[in-house]
């Protein structure tokens, strides 16, 4: 009777799923009636969603509390860890395909919608009768559309800050790429001054990303009014910047693991987790750098 | 020593008494794959009250019972529920019943997820029915929520988060099925040997993952629109209202795929069964499921065919579409094939899986027709869609999931529903589909547009008859009802493990009913007793 033949592991009960999704519930709760109240009453939606985000954190720590109980403990075999490697991967591909999506509504909007309300290809009766003194063009020229939502604005240029989160998370890459080597060959040292790093050099991404936003509203002019140059720009790079911060408290909790010593040249799944994520976070990076920043 | 150290002995032997305990905190895939069946079956006689809701309006022409507005908001809610609520649930319920006993694992890969996978849904449907009651009403844009219409009705914003909540819950539950097959099989199932639903599945699974964060990404584009002053849908910011149809497009093809694909497996499990012979092409099956699936990507655009898309796009989008009926006649065929020469008999199973051979395949020919670009800006928006994709959706995936009910109830009660009641259901859903749907061809191909209140008092006769069809049709589900619950607490007949005669594959190999835990030790496979014989690779 041994693990050779196949005794399974399957995991014991637990409140946890059922706490999440009554946790979850009340946050979308929360947050439609907080949207779809009349703006004197919101207090109530607010509320409700306030509760529902904490529960939503609480719900986390508690859940990856136990769970992390139970990998110390030994329970999880080859074969457990091989579902949560398939886990993690697919659950990274329905990210890309989230991603997709509003990089389709970029490109859309760049090569068809604008072009097409400006009279180019069969968008000439369209300009014709609906915005005939619309010429398009994309960013500052006419990136907000025939209406001029949002007024007069400029882009961000790509070589300053943006160039600069490129070279900060392009690094912050390579420091999670040693620290996983150090952990393979079982340097704990290096392992956590790498991985601080990267958490550090996350953590000033954010603060260049919060900066530039801020150039953006104050000086540019540039919100998420500016139409549909506005609405991708800041979605994109706002989901984007909220995944980077996802990834970071990740990293800052594999951290403190590493620390106290959780993690074995051999099992170390939680680590290679985030570092994936890190990585398509990464990846997503320069496809905004290169599309929404240089092109 | 190992075994001990990997099993939790408390619930080693049965479930636990405790109700809350029980149900609430679930690992065990034959409970959560229970809660999703019931739950399925819930919304589903909730969607259909609002179908009842709809045909009586159309019973006549002019307004005889309900408002416009909420002539509207039946309609969507009624797609909403029916897709997200009761087919996509119920596919998700069998999986879980039977994938794990179909390659011989002992559970789901990731056990305490799938229970939060299941537990999002009634909250996440809780969230969506409530706006009925809300001052706002629900949402009335139609399940499509195009924009500007969408959005000028109330409760976006709880659509939206309920969208949400089930995409969590179908991504969640699509990993977890990926990581069940490709990681939980017994050793010797090769992928090859797999019962086609299974593959069904892994195939669905993959679609699943894909294309749910794309609505997900389109819907949250809508929020954003309403309440966050973007402008992606919108032409005065540089936007386009088609861009959202693209979008939900690139989501919705797949999706309806992800609405068939299941049953095709469970279609491609009955048959064989009843007509004594393994499935004819299994390979080709196979395959036929991962080209359509691959072909789904780029047919989306035949929903749009009338919204004004350049010439290149609609002759590309015209002919991408009607490949997929090359792989869907493969199929059809070797259903067809697999019963020729067979020893058949007609138990209730068989009879559902027929009818779905038929009907689904003309569902999939007036889906032809409306392929045809040139032909769809007559048919585009009228009953004459409503009629293809009910037929498709009605007499293909539910009537697969009933099919299915009826295939495995036995294995899941240990008890034989009673044959009479079930051919009665039978013929009366088989007749009274046919009775409420055929003749919206009819009203489409005469022009009569889809999602309105009120018509020409020349399309009175049909809507009569269709709504009377749509009556009995609902009515006939009641039997349904009484004979699972018969099945469940009534029936004094017990099953035998294999329960059908020519039935093969590894879930017919443990005892009637399940017990709550199977195959803790990994069976032994034997190729002659797997459903589709003997396959060479
Ligand atoms: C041979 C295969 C099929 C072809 C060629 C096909 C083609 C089409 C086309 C061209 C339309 C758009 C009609 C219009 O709006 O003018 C359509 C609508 C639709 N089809 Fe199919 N279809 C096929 C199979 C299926 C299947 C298997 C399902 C689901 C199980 C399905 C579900 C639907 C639905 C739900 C709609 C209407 C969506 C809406 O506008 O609300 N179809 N189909
Ligand atoms: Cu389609």
């Amino acid at each position: 009777m041994g693990q050779q033949q196949g005794a399974y592991f399957v995991p014991t009960k637990s409140s946890w799923p059922f706490v999440a999704a009554v946790v979850m519930f009340t946050t979308m709760f929360g947050a439609s009636h907080w949207l779809s109240a009349q703006p004197s009453d919101t207090s109530f939606g607010k509320t409700v969603l306030t509760i529902g985000i904490v529960g939503v954190l609480a719900m986390f720590f508690g859940w990856f509390r136990s769970v992390i109980r139970e990998s110390l403990a030994g329970n999880y075999n080859d074969q457990v860890d091989r579902s949560f490697r398939m886990g993690m991967l697919w659950f990274i591909f329905s990210e890309v395909m989230f991603f997709g999506a509003f990089f389709g509504a970029l490109f859309y909007a760049r090569m068809f919608a604008v072009p097409w309300l400006s009279g180019e290809g069969h968008g000439v009766l369209t300009n014709q009768f609906l915005y005939p003194s619309y010429t398009g063009g994309w960013g500052a020229a006419g990136g907000n559309g025939p209406a001029h939502i949002g007024g007069n604005f400029e882009t961000v240029t790509a070589w300053g800050l943006p160039l600069l989160n490129t070279l900060i998370l392009l690094t912050s890459s390579v420091t999670v790429t040693i620290a996983h080597h150090a952990l393979k060959s079982a340097h704990r040292g290096r392992v956590l001054v790498f991985l601080g790093l990267t958490v550090l050099l996350g953590a000033l991404f954010l603060y260049c990303q919060a900066h530039e936003y801020m150039e953006a509203y104050k000086e540019l002019n540039l919100t998420l009014h500016s139409g549909v140059y506005g609405s991708t720009f800041f979605m994109l790079t706002g989901f984007h910047g909220l995944h980077v911060t996802l990834g970071t408290i990740m990293l800052a909790v594999i951290w403190f693991r590493v620390l106290k010593g959780h993690f074995t040249k051999e099992h170390h799944f939680g680590f290679e987790a985030v570092a994936w994520y890190w990585h398509f976070v990464d990846v997503v990076w320069l496809g905004l750098f290169m599309f929404v920043y240089i092109l | 020593m190992a075994h001990a150290a990997t099993h939790d002995h408390h619930d080693h032997h049965g479930a636990p008494s405790n109700f809350f305990v029980r149900w609430c905190m679930s690992t065990n895939h034959k409970d959560i794959g229970t809660l999703y069946l019931v739950f399925a079956l819930v919304m589903f006689f909730i969607g259909g009250s609002f179908a009842m809701v709809i045909r009586a309006e159309l019973f006549k022409p002019g307004l005889q019972l309900v408002q416009p507005y909420f002539f509207n908001q039946m309609t969507t809610m009624h797609a909403l529920v029916m897709i997200f609520g009761a087919v996509m649930p119920a596919f998700v319920g069998l999986g879980n019943w039977m994938i794990p006993l179909m390659i011989g694992a002992p559970d789901m890969a990731l056990p305490r997820m799938n229970n939060l996978s299941f537990w999002i849904m009634p909250f996440a449907f809780a969230l969506l029915l409530s706006t009925l009651f809300s001052a706002g009403g629900a949402p009335a844009g139609g399940w499509t929520m195009y924009p500007p219409l969408a959005l000028q009705g109330g409760s976006v914003a709880q659509m939206v988060f309920a969208i949400h909540l089930m995409g969590i819950s179908s991504i969640m539950g699509a990993i977890n099925i990926i990581a069940t097959i490709l990681n939980m099989r017994a050793p010797g199932m090769d992928l090859l040997k797999m019962p086609v639903f299974v593959w069904s599945w892994l195939i669905t699974a993959f679609l699943l993952i894909a294309v749910m964060p794309v609505l997900a990404g389109a819907v949250t584009m809508l929020l954003t629109d309403k309440y966050f002053g973007t402008s992606f849908f919108n032409a005065a910011g540089g936007g386009d209202p088609v861009l959202y149809q693209h979008i939900f497009w690139f989501f919705g093809h797949p999706e309806v795929y992800i609405m068939i694909l299941p049953a095709f497996g469970i279609i491609s499990e009955i048959i064989p069964t009843f007509a004594r012979k393994p499935i004819f092409g299994y390979k080709a099956m196979v395959f036929a499921i991962a080209s359509i699936a691959f072909l789904s990507f780029i047919v989306w655009a035949h929903h749009m065919f009338a919204v004004g898309l350049p010439l290149g796009a609609e002759v590309f989008f015209m002919y991408a579409t009607m490949l997929i009926a090359v792989p869907t006649g493969v199929k059809v065929f070797n259903w067809v094939s697999t019963m020729w020469g067979g020893s058949m008999t007609f138990e209730t199973p068989m009879l559902f899986a027929i009818a779905f051979v038929i009907l689904f395949t003309i569902g999939g020919f007036s889906g032809l027709m409306l392929a045809l670009a040139p032909a769809d800006f007559q048919y585009h928006d009228t009953y004459f869609v409503v009629a293809h994709f009910h037929y498709v959706l009605v007499t293909g995936a539910v009537f697969s999931i009933i099919a299915a009910t009826y295939y495995w109830l036995p294995k899941w009660t240990g008890r034989m529903y009673s044959e009479f009641w079930g051919k009665m259901h039978f013929w009366n859903s088989v007749i009274w589909v046919n009775v409420l749907f055929f003749p919206q061809h009819f009203l489409g191909l005469a022009g009569m547009p889809r999602r309105i209140p009120d018509y020409n008092v020349a399309f009175a006769n049909f809507n009569m008859i269709s709504s009377i069809g749509g009556f009995l049709f609902g009515a006939s589900q009641l039997i349904f009802v009484g004979v699972l619950i018969h099945a469940v607490w009534g029936s004094k007949k017990k099953a035998t493990d294999r329960v059908w005669e020519g039935a093969k594959g590894l879930e017919w190999t443990v005892p009637s009913p399940a017990p709550f835990h199977t195959f803790e030790v990994p069976p032994v496979i034997n190729d002659e007793e797997l459903a589709h014989g003997h396959v060479d690779h």
